[in-house]
């Protein structure tokens, strides 16, 4: 079958490799019919992300047809022809962390969890095609997948809605919705979203569902901004304007009232000396992420909010506004998303049009072309949000 | 001095160390039997003292060579050094004292035990290094209750299913199981266990009889976890990887460290308990088998050959 491939830094091929098979009793074996190209697969691209292996199946946005089910799927949970959408972290359900809903950090699912042991202090889940430091599975950029703990990790769609209406359940909808849950959105606040990213779009749509009042969108990329606009949301470009003066204009010197940071590690543009700072503390390795956008959004909130950081962070950062966060009484609250605890209420937010999906799409490509794909999406070319790859 | 049978088999056939109790015995045996000839044999006044003297040498030459013929561990080794260290100050004080009858004698026998001393301090030197005990220990917590947790545990011949260099544990009686395991440099060792106390619920402790490649021991203590969380497991190993601090370091080159072995064994241990199976990816699809984390193969489905080799 045919497969999109990391193949060194910043080289992405499709390759013919063998069709995946059953390794454990409750896994699935996927058609893929759909899948993306994620932000934080370019982590893995450049090489930003440690253990990958020349050869590693990307992909972490998949659904399809189940075309075969392990003999530990019981009780007729999942069925050959199941039309299915997968979530990125692999749960196993039976851990205390998933009975808790903490998905993303299930105690079992990643066979490998000795290294994000010593590098986080606690296992965190294993996740398809995302390097072996998350367990070494192969992902959904591909004809076929394995599903593991498939009666938990395959999520059934029984209604006729289309591929784009419900591929992104598999990570970037959640994720931008995660985001917005995490801010106790009141009545009347307004909602500041670093990163109009296809999951700082999502995050915007669910803060304004989830009651926001008005919701401001930063970024550079004229384009980004205007898909925002294109909502009613207010837009701030950092590369214009001194985002923390231009947060307190539009809220009347309060700050936001909830700061979501869609980011993480690879933002390139803060206060030009933390900047300096930044790179050069990366040249020598001591500092792995550049928190740029939470700091702002720890200095530019108001007194009293809520950061929600779903931007991903990989490592250690350096110049954290502790004191802005103390004296302040602000909440910081983050978290990989837990997907599978939000692919339901977010399915019915799909059919009942409160949340449209497929407005972020800008580009529809065969399999083969991913590596075009990976290009046009890392340089943000002919003006690209979210891929589609079909095999 | 507790019995403690790791050191006891290895040192059993131990040619140095066989060689120093037959030593022992040798001399311990005239010394007790006729202390008058053997003093004056070191060319030493026979003075009820001096008498009484060479009586107690024999007597702990006697228990020296019982220990280590009998029961061998580096504190008897150790033991002699230290009479030696007597020994050898009794002689000092002699030839200073000498009247010159048998002083060749007494300086022969002061070299002679010069050289025994030397010889019992690199044995125990070399024998207490060697043979260095180690002591692993891990804990993790199973949403399971501690009763089934410890049906999981009590099961022996499950355990290679979640311990990565267990190849094979075979019961062979009530409390009797013999073990098989791969060592480093694709050796395998055996040995047989006995369990030595059995706590339905809280406790399982094993250890390895004499004549074990690797002397080891173990137990497993459940409680049930705070707040109805399930059961917290804690695991001790001890065990003497042989060639001490070489064999450790020779074991951590080849990605065998063994605490984070133990580690990961009760993680899979958690797998089984929570999910009923050790969970397995494309780049570890040995499950157990997949033994430091690095040295993988890429994350894509497997060949034919491989898949045999993951299933084996
Ligand atoms: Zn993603
Ligand atoms: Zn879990």
């Amino acid at each position: 079958m045919k497969a999109s491939c990391w193949t060194g830094r910043n080289s992405v091929k499709v390759r013919d490799v063998p069709e995946p098979s059953i390794l454990n009793s409750r896994d699935a074996i996927v058609k893929i019919t759909s899948t993306a190209i994620c932000g934080s697969d370019l982590h893995l691209l450049d090489g930003y992300v440690p253990t990958m292996q020349k050869g590693d199946i990307m992909g972490h946005e998949f659904m399809g047809e189940v075309v075969e089910v392990g003999p530990g799927i019981r009780n007729g949970k999942l069925r050959v022809g199941d039309r299915v959408v997968v979530p990125f972290p692999i749960a196993c359900g039976a851990c205390a962390s998933c009975r808790a809903e903490l998905y993303s950090c299930c105690e079992n699912s990643n066979p490998n969890s000795g290294i994000s042991e010593k590098l986080f202090g606690h296992p965190t889940a294993g996740i398809y095609g995302y390097s072996h430091l998350t367990g070494g599975f192969a992902g959904g950029q591909a004809e076929y997948a394995r599903v593991v703990f498939a009666d938990v990790n395959a999520f059934k769609i029984e209604s006729d809605l289309s591929d784009e209406q419900v591929l992104f359940l598999s990570d970037i909808l959640p994720t931008g919705y995660m985001g917005a849950e995490l801010c106790d959105i009141q009545e009347g606040d307004v909602v500041a979203v670093w990163g109009a990213g296809p999951v700082g779009q999502f995050a915007m749509d669910s803060a304004r569902v989830l009651g926001a009042e008005k919701v401001i969108a930063i970024d550079k990329e004229t384009y980004r901004l205007d898909m925002a606009a294109a909502q009613g949301y207010a837009t701030v470009d950092f590369e214009e304007v001194d985002v923390r003066s231009a947060l307190l204009e539009l809220t009347g010197g309060r700050g936001p009232d909830k700061c979501i940071d869609a980011v993480g590690m690879e933002a390139t543009h803060g206060a030009s000396h933390l900047d300096l700072y930044d790179r050069a503390k990366q040249a020598v390795r001591s500092e792995t992420d550049r928190p740029h956008a939470l700091r702002q959004a720890i200095l530019s909130c108001r007194s009293g909010g809520v950061v929600s950081v779903i931007g991903v962070y990989g490592g250690l950062i350096d110049k954290f506004p502790a004191g802005a966060w103390m004296n302040r009484s602000l909440t910081l609250r983050t978290g990989q998303c837990h997907v599978q605890k939000y692919m339901k209420p977010l399915l019915g937010l799909i059919e009942q049009g409160s949340i449209d999906p497929t407005r972020v799409i800008t580009h529809r490509l065969p399999l083969t072309e991913a590596a075009t794909g990976y290009d046009m999406f890392k340089n943000k070319k002919d003006h690209c949000e979210k891929v589609v790859l079909k095999p | 001095m507790k019995t403690d049978t790791r050191f006891t088999s290895r040192l059993r056939h131990d040619p140095l160390v066989r060689g120093l109790g037959w030593t022992s015995a040798l001399l311990g045996v005239p010394q007790v039997v006729a202390p008058a000839d053997f003093a004056r044999a070191l060319g030493v006044d026979d003075t009820p003292r001096n008498r009484l003297a060479t009586t107690a040498v024999g007597v702990r030459e006697l228990a020296a060579a019982a220990g280590l013929l009998g029961r061998p561990h580096p504190a008897w080794l150790w033991g002699r050094v230290s009479g030696d260290l007597i020994d050898l100050a009794s002689l000092t004080r002699a030839l200073k004292n000498h009247d010159g009858r048998g002083l060749g004698r007494t300086v022969a026998a002061t070299a002679a035990v010069s050289a025994i001393t030397a010889t019992d301090v690199y044995a125990a030197v070399t024998r207490t290094r060697g043979s260095a005990p180690m002591q692993l220990t891990a804990t993790t917590t199973v949403t399971e209750p501690p009763d089934e947790v410890y049906g999981l545990w009590s099961d022996l011949e499950r355990l290679p299913s979640f311990m990565a260099h267990l190849d094979e544990v075979r019961v062979t009686g009530p409390r009797t199981s013999r073990w098989r395991a791969s060592a480093p440099f694709g050796k395998t060792v055996e040995w047989d266990a006995e369990t030595t106390q059995q706590i339905p619920g809280r406790l399982i402790a094993w250890r390895s009889v004499d004549g074990a490649d690797i002397d080891n021991s173990g137990e497993v203590r459940l409680e049930p976890a705070p707040g109805d969380r399930g059961t917290e497991i804690r695991v001790t190993l001890r065990y003497d990887l042989p060639g001490g601090a070489l064999g450790k370091a020779a074991a951590r080159y080849f990605g065998e460290e063994p605490h984070q072995q133990l580690d990961d064994d009760l993680r899979r241990f958690k797998q089984i308990a929570e999910t009923g199976e050790v969970v397995r990816s494309e780049g570890a699809p040995g499950g157990k088998r997949a033994r430091g984390e690095f040295p993988q193969h890429p994350a894509r489905p497997l060949t034919e050959d491989e898949l045999k080799e993951a299933a084996a």
